[in-house]
């Protein structure tokens, strides 16, 4: 009897574990899902908040994420992609590298919040840039750079050498081969990598906290030097920071669930270019 | 000129790979208009020799090399020569066929395009150079096709067009026909042949008969260092060294 | 000439790839000075000694006290929380991806973690205030559930995909010649998987552990929203905390520019930076020593 018992309490012991981890995604997408669709609709998502927040929508607030994601993205991915070429396509295995690589894993591990400190002291104050959009931009730029360029530098690696002397061969410069046959071959993988790491980006909070988010502004979003509103600090002022967080409840909820929803339409077109490509090869 | 001009050569050749030296004071000379195999057992260094003459160890930062390569009287290593000179009037073909993930023509107009050759000339020349490799009847109706859905022995011939229409001086071969079948082999020896006329052909090849088929020289290479050379019928006929003759007889590698 | 043109832009590309590579070290460095600057300037004003040792976080008393003790003791003990509950459900999930499951399994569950790592931490937070909290608060029986317990469990959700990933990435580089030793002689999958796969990538598994642990020590927002922020030494994990990034969250919105309590906020990030620091080279250090071990 036990001998047939034991491999099934083992078994289920790690089924359980597992079991859990699925259990805490479902219970946060059922809670979101079933607590903050009643507080979606097309006004909710076209139109600013009325009456000291307590009603109205969140269309500043995403407009916001989407200008602050894609100044992120225009900040980090150019700088990482061409510090993941010249790890993977120049950098010989110097100590120099090393130290590079060394960086980028440390960087990578630096606490969002440090990184908020870093942007107020060095865009904000140093460089004169006040709390604005740009320097909220720039902050989460440097925060996802690490990730950009581990994701190409992979992207990069999978690229066969017989391509690159294959370019050589016919006379082309190493720049060359690089732009015309590294880069085209590497693109999926490296647009995975850049999304899943925006879809990141659109959802830190500690890094804008004083670089630039606002509790509400009032003129319409999209002014680089100027403060803004994002979904994720809406989000945490609405549940915490706001005089009826009771009163506020659905409007929090509604903007959880627009936020999940950003992050996994971002999520989700990753895991589409990355089975598109799979299914080529 | 006499019969035998020098097209390429190298004198006291030596390259290292970190602390392993790999060739060894290696000195050869390939005349101009003839094929010339290099044989010899896997890690002789005849393949590390063939690359250092289109300077494809740049890239490896590990490598050193010292010796005097030239191209006709020009040296190619910190010369006049730039390595993108050197290597568009020396082209290679790799052993496994590595067409560029494009379309057939756009394969071998990736070439043309970088080196500047004018539009109109382009579509001529793609042409001529597919026929040149006998792989222009399979493939003139669909020259927008992926080069990577033909064949093995198409995409080497491919290859071998994409070298030759950039009219190089000397096409280097490495191994070319050993990921393929003997019929495609077959093709491809009747190609480098053909070839001839109008190339230095240098290539490295593991098959004593393909050596035999077609080059009119061949050396023979042992542990970094050529042991014998000279015209093929004699060296695998009336072998001069013990070891040659053990290696071409199939007694080792 | 064409070229002479075309080898000059190589030339300058490749100038301009290796400048990024050396800004990368540019930035790391520029965070370290900028704190290290920052602190400097704080111990200036304050003893380091009493920024150490001191018990009392309360910058704007009267005297100002800046002791870092307890909000040091409320991050570690909201980390030590969160890896309790982490620990053994990212290595028994890791061991169930490796070992257990399908292939057809894996490919669903694969997604999962890494759809349960992409929720913003600020929506985690949220959930421990509106769900967790009301939770704790019935069970416990206090006013409400914001506490230390709370900010572990949302923790330890946040760095479970870490763990497992890493973990899992350990125990299926363990050779199969192991397990079919450990087979051969009569063992089955349990025991297997406990005396032989486990500790064979026990260094991998503490990598991820490590990373598990930075992520968590590091986070801000689910521990600000999570666990009620008092700022009394905290007495347990019923009790409200108040962790160092928190801290600096709450207070750096308010601080005046260039004030001992401006300073003061960038003295604990420095701490934090170095703690971080500390536990990502440890982490690295085992990764390698896996991989030496692998190639073996």
């Amino acid at each position: 009897m036990t001998k047939k018992l034991t491999p099934l309490i083992e078994w289920g012991t790690l089924l359980l574990t597992t079991g859990l981890v699925c259990f805490f995604l479902l219970a946060i997408l059922w809670d979101l899902i079933s607590k903050g669709s009643s507080s979606l609709s097309w006004a909710f998502i076209s139109t600013s908040p009325t009456d000291g927040m307590t009603k109205g929508g969140i269309l500043p607030a995403i407009i916001g994420t989407v200008l602050l994601t894609l100044i992120t993205a225009l900040i980090a991915a150019p700088f990482g992609i061409c510090c993941a070429i010249y790890l993977n396509e120049y950098a010989a295995d110097s100590w120099l590298t090393r130290i590079i690589r060394a960086s980028i894993r440390n960087l990578a591990g630096v606490p969002s919040i440090i990184y908020g400190l870093f942007g107020l002291a060095l865009f904000v104050q140093g460089l004169q840039m006040g709390t604005s959009l740009f320097a909220a931009g720039l902050t989460l730029g440097l925060l996802s750079m690490p990730y950009i360029i581990i994701t190409t530098e992979e992207a990069l690696r999978r690229v066969p050498n017989s391509m690159r002397e294959a370019a050589l061969a016919v006379g082309a410069t190493q720049f060359e081969s690089i732009r015309d046959v590294v880069l085209p071959s590497a693109v999926p993988g490296m647009l995975t990598g850049l999304v899943l790491t925006l879809s990141r980006a659109a959802g830190e909070t500690a890094p804008i906290l004083f670089t630039g988010v606002a509790f509400y502004i009032n003129k319409p979003a999209g002014y680089l030097n100027q403060e803004f509103m994002a979904l994720p600090y809406h989000l945490y002022m609405l549940s915490t920071q706001h005089q009826a967080t009771e009163q506020v409840r659905p409007l929090a909820y509604g903007t959880a669930l627009v936020l999940i929803i950003v992050v996994f339409f971002l999520n989700l077109s990753a895991f589409y270019i990355r089975y598109q490509h799979s299914k080529h090869e | 000129m006499s019969k035998t001009h020098i097209k390429l050569s190298a004198t006291a050749a030596k390259l290292w790979f970190g602390n392993k030296q790999v060739l060894k004071s290696v000195n050869v000379a390939f005349p101009q208009n003839k094929i010339t195999a290099l044989i010899g057992p896997s890690g002789c260094g005849k393949s590390t020799l063939l690359r250092c003459f289109n300077r494809m160890h740049d890239l490896s930062a590990d490598v050193m090399i010292e010796g005097d390569f030239l191209l006709e009287d020009q040296t190619l290593y910190n010369g006049k020569l730039s390595a993108t000179e050197v290597r568009r009037r020396i082209g290679m073909v790799f052993q496994q066929a590595n067409p560029f993930p494009k379309s057939i023509y756009d394969n071998i107009n990736y070439g043309l395009q970088i080196n500047n050759i004018p539009k109109d000339q382009r579509p001529g020349i793609i042409e001529n150079a597919l026929k040149e490799s006998y792989i222009w009847d399979e493939v003139k109706d669909d020259l927008q096709k992926p080069a990577t859905r033909l064949s093995g022995g198409q995409q080497q011939r491919l290859c071998i067009a994409r070298a030759v229409a950039l009219r190089p001086e000397v096409i280097l071969m490495d191994e070319p026909c050993s990921a393929l079948d003997p019929i495609s082999t077959a093709k491809i020896e009747e190609l480098i042949l053909r070839l001839k006329k109008d190339y230095t052909i240098v290539i490295v090849t593991h098959n004593m008969q393909q050596a035999q088929r077609i080059a009119d020289q061949t050396i023979f290479m042992y542990l970094g260092e050529i042991i014998e050379s000279g015209n093929t019928k004699q060296i695998f006929k009336k072998p001069v060294n013990e070891l040659t003759k053990n290696y071409v007889k199939g007694h080792f590698g | 000439m064409k070229l002479a043109l075309r080898e000059k832009t190589d030339q300058t590309a490749k100038l301009l790839f290796r400048m990024t590579g050396l800004m990368v070290i540019a930035i790391l460095a520029d965070i370290f000075f900028m704190l290290l600057w920052n602190t400097v300037a704080f111990f200036l004003k304050v003893k380091p000694w009493d920024f150490i040792s001191g018990t009392q976080w309360n910058p704007s008393g009267n005297p100002a006290n800046y002791g870092i003790l307890p909000l040091l003791v409320s991050t570690s003990l909201v980390t030590l929380g969160a890896m309790c509950i982490a620990i053994p459900l990212g290595i028994g999930t890791a061991s169930f991806l490796s070992d257990y499951a399908g292939r057809k399994l894996k490919s669903v569950l694969k997604p999962t973690i890494e759809m349960l790592a992409s929720i913003p931490s600020v929506a985690i937070g949220f959930l421990g205030i509106v769900v967790l909290g009301p939770g704790i608060a019935r069970i416990t029986g206090q006013s409400n559930g914001l506490n230390a317990l709370n900010g572990a469990a949302l923790l330890a959700i946040m760095s479970l995909p870490t763990i497992i990933t890493v973990a899992q990435d350990a125990l299926e580089g363990v050779p199969n010649a192991y397990k079919e030793a450990s087979y051969s002689v009569g063992a089955n999958r349990w025991q297997t998987l406990l005396q032989v796969t486990i500790p064979a990538a026990s260094p991998g598994i503490l990598a991820a552990v490590m990373l598990g642990v930075g992520r968590a020590m590091g986070e801000t927002m689910t521990v600000l929203m999570a666990t009620g922020n008092a700022s009394a030494f905290p007495k347990g994990f019923f009790h409200s905390v108040r962790t160092m990034t928190a801290t600096i969250a709450i207070e750096m919105g308010e601080v005046p520019y260039q004030t001992t309590h401006y300073y003061a906020l960038f003295a604990i990030a420095a701490v934090l930076f170095l703690m971080t620091l500390l536990v990502n080279i440890v982490g690295e250090h085992f990764v390698n020593k896996y991989r030496k071990y692998q190639a073996a």
